[in-house]
């Protein structure tokens, strides 16, 4: 008992400081895609070429990457031969329309809307997830799993993961959602009482992600289930998790781009 | 039988697969279960389709010589099933039925192993009769943010006397999407074959791929691959087993853990910017070089992170009732993990020395060996222990790795693929044994490409740990073996 407490005394308090704070995030991260405004040149299309999942397109000469699609391998990155296409340090990525997530050359409109009045009174300071696993390859569980530490600590803002869908006030959904859970995701969706929302997480829940198209899965949550808050990555960091959590809920500080 | 009968090779080294001749059935069934009944064990079995029936490939590792033996066979529409003479080929005659139509005539339990849209055999669920049985279903969706899976326990009271393990709901068709590659997306499709082995799988395909292209990674691209590789199995290994003690109710060192497995996952992210370790392995060596600052800083950050999950385990070794829990818990045997061909810590707790990183070593194993971490209760706590052991090791290997890095470039161009040609790689994921094997047509594009995961052969050992031990202890079980679910479904 001892030894438990002397230890718990020498590492200390470890829960990190965001949103008051700026996250720590490693140099070579790579965070919310920038398209240089100056016109690519005609014929052009290096990254459309290079993209895994066929996140770029290029129209007018400019390209526009979904955030969405984008599995952040930054290979258009490294095929850009004007360096048009390169990736900023901002870990708000989050969307609520599917839409926004299409980064362009112009500048960026508002990504997250707060949940309106009625549900902001239910969930702003106490909301409960049903986490559904879909498919694709775990990476986003370990990074959701990750917010329940004591580094994030989601319990904080009142959020946390339930076992069962009748105690949850919405999905937090990751995977491509294979045609094996379906059926699962509908009728977890469906145990869940009303008023609920539901987040899609990663690359797969969003699109597909690296198995976009498979004959074998949905490319995402949206087919199945109507989805309110996307969060893109390929697993995405914590942060932006956390941060798409927070916006939706209308808990984030004021800053741009974002609510 | 003779290993004549075998193609001989190592990982590492190319095939002609029309070298690869086709021996009668019969040899080819006593070759496979009397090497496994001696010892070897069975790393892949596959069906492809060939003129108007199929040809089998069985893959083993020859223990006398160091070496893996390739050996095939012609059949029609069915062949006698070898799984009667040699448990660890159950799994993949079920696969091969489902996904070939190829019949394993004899074959005692002929299910679907992931629910594909023609299912093949028997789809109930093993049951026993009487009045004091009953079953407990769990699953797709868990209670906890973990992948899908269903398990159906047959109990007689609180105690298991069978669960069988129902998977197949990650499966995303990923081998069928590798034929004709490499492409754009294979990579990908490594990296995310199993997330939390990214670098595991990344790497088993490179060395394939630089095998087929006769072209090996340069030294200092092989030191940061393994590097990477061992940073992977420390940041599970910490995470495991902070999980183990917050099953037995060790909130603090479940708490201490669940942090510090994040500071390995941040060392990750030093090298290539993501927790996961994407980008880092790729085929002629690693996408991202690390400067002299950017080793320091790791190293220095590597020694505190060790350190710390030094302290927080120590804790839980030193907790009599964490330990009453972990004792006796869940025991396999040495004699069953052999017929069952489990591989990884589960093999190694049990005492079985089965490390590809000392058996069959790759990129910088070859020149730095890890000690075998073993124990020999087969339990709970060996199956913790030895990730506890592992970690101290893999800690040391990584600093000492990169205290000596080797000058000169971290990746080397790979060219065209050789055509007509099979190759195996074996990688020592934090899981256990990565086997892939690569087989290239006329053209150097992959003709087939199979991919066994660890879990592929561990999921029947947790199913028989469970025997006899109280449902209770189920959560704790699962957490010892810690398996994919999406490595296995694919």
């Amino acid at each position: 008992m001892l030894k438990t407490l002397l230890t718990r005394m020498r590492f200390g308090n470890r829960t990190i400081a965001f949103p008051a704070e700026a996250p720590s995030l490693p140099d070579r991260y790579l965070g919310r895609p920038v398209i240089g405004p100056q016109p690519c040149a005609a014929g052009c299309r290096e990254c459309v070429d290079v993209c895994p999942t066929t996140a770029i397109s290029v129209a007018d000469l400019h390209p526009a990457l979904d955030l969405g699609r984008c599995i952040f391998c930054a290979d258009c990155l490294r095929a850009c031969p004007e360096g048009t296409i390169r990736f900023s340090r901002d870990p708000a990525m989050s969307a609520s329309a599917r839409g926004d997530l299409v980064v362009g050359h112009k500048a960026e409109a508002a990504m997250v809307r707060r949940l309106n009045h009625e549900m902001l009174r239910l969930f702003k300071r106490s909301l409960r997830l049903r986490q559904v696993s879909a498919g694709g390859c775990n990476g986003c569980e370990v990074e959701v799993n990750v917010l329940a530490t004591i580094v994030y600590d989601i319990g904080r803002f009142g959020i946390q993961y339930v076992a069962s869908p009748r105690h949850a006030d919405g999905l937090l959904i990751t995977g491509p959602v294979t045609e094996n859970m379906k059926l699962a995701l509908q009728k977890t969706y469906d145990a869940v009482p009303d008023p609920k929302i539901v987040i899609a997480v990663g690359a797969c829940a969003i699109a597909g992600g690296p198995f976009i198209d498979h004959p074998q899965v949905h490319n995402g949550a949206a087919g199945v289930v109507p989805v309110d808050l996307y969060i893109p990555g390929c697993p995405p960091h914590p942060i932006t998790i956390l941060d798409g959590l927070l916006r939706l809920l209308g808990r984030m500080p004021a800053r741009t781009p974002g609510v | 039988m003779s290993a004549s009968d075998f193609h001989v090779c190592q990982p590492g080294t190319v095939i002609d697969r029309r070298d690869i001749a086709p021996v009668v059935f019969d040899v080819f069934a006593e070759t496979i279960t009397s090497g496994v009944r001696d010892g070897d064990r069975l790393l892949a079995l596959v069906a492809q389709p060939s003129g108007t029936g199929h040809r089998l490939y069985g893959v083993l590792t020859l223990r006398d010589q160091g070496a893996l033996g390739v050996i095939a066979t012609d059949v029609a529409d069915s062949f006698p099933s070898l799984t009667r003479q040699c448990a660890s080929a159950h799994l993949f005659e079920r696969e091969i039925a489902e996904t070939s139509g190829l019949r394993p005539d004899g074959h005692p339990w002929l299910k679907p192993v992931r629910f594909l849209r023609s299912p093949v055999g028997v789809t109930e669920f093993f049951a026993m009769s009487g009045a004091d049985v009953h079953e407990v279903a769990v699953g797709p969706v868990h209670a906890g943010v973990i992948e899908p899976g269903h398990f159906r326990f047959a109990c007689v009271g609180e105690t298991v006397l069978h669960l069988e393990i129902a998977l197949g709901y990650q499966h995303r068709g990923i081998e069928p999407a590798l034929v004709g590659g490499p492409g754009l997306r294979t990579i990908h499709y490594m990296e995310t074959l199993a997330g939390d082995t990214s670098v595991g799988h990344a790497t088993a395909y490179c060395q394939n791929l630089e095998t087929l292209a006769h072209r090996p990674a340069p030294p200092r691209g092989m030191m940061l691959r393994s590097v990477a590789l061992e940073l992977e199995r420390l940041a599970n290994h910490v995470g495991d087993l902070g999980a183990l003690a917050g099953d037995v109710g060790f909130l603090p060192v479940a708490s201490h853990c669940g942090r510090i497995r994040g500071e390995f996952l941040n060392l990750t992210s030093l090298i290539c910017g993501n927790r996961l370790g994407r980008g880092i392995a790729r085929p002629g060596g690693v996408g991202f070089d690390l400067d002299d600052g950017q080793i320091e800083t790791l190293l220095r950050n590597l020694k505190r992170a060790s350190e710390e999950a030094r302290d927080a385990l120590q804790l839980l070794w030193d907790s009599p009732s964490a330990m009453d829990r972990f004792e006796t818990t869940g025991s396999l045997t040495a004699p069953l993990c052999r017929e069952l061909g489990i591989v990884g810590p589960p093999a190694r707790a049990a005492g079985l020395e089965r490390d590809a990183r000392l058996e069959f070593p790759s990129d910088l194993f070859r020149f730095a060996q890890i000690p075998v971490s073993l124990w020999q209760s087969g339990d709970v706590f060996a199956r913790a222990y030895v990730r506890w052991l592992e970690i101290i090791r893999s800690s040391e290997f990584i600093a000492a790795q990169l205290a000596a890095a080797p000058p000169g470039p971290c990746r080397a161009p790979v060219g065209q693929l050789a055509p007509n040609a099979l190759t195996v790689s074996l990688v020592e994921g934090w899981r256990g044994e990565i086997c892939h094997v690569a087989c290239t047509d006329d053209d150097g594009r992959f003709a087939w490409y199979k991919v066994v995961d660890p879990s592929f052969h561990n999921w029947q050992g947790l199913a028989m740990a469970m025997r006899n031990q109280p449902i209770s202890d189920f959560p704790l079980c699962n957490k010892s073996f810690n398996l994919s679910y999406c490595g296995h479904d694919l």
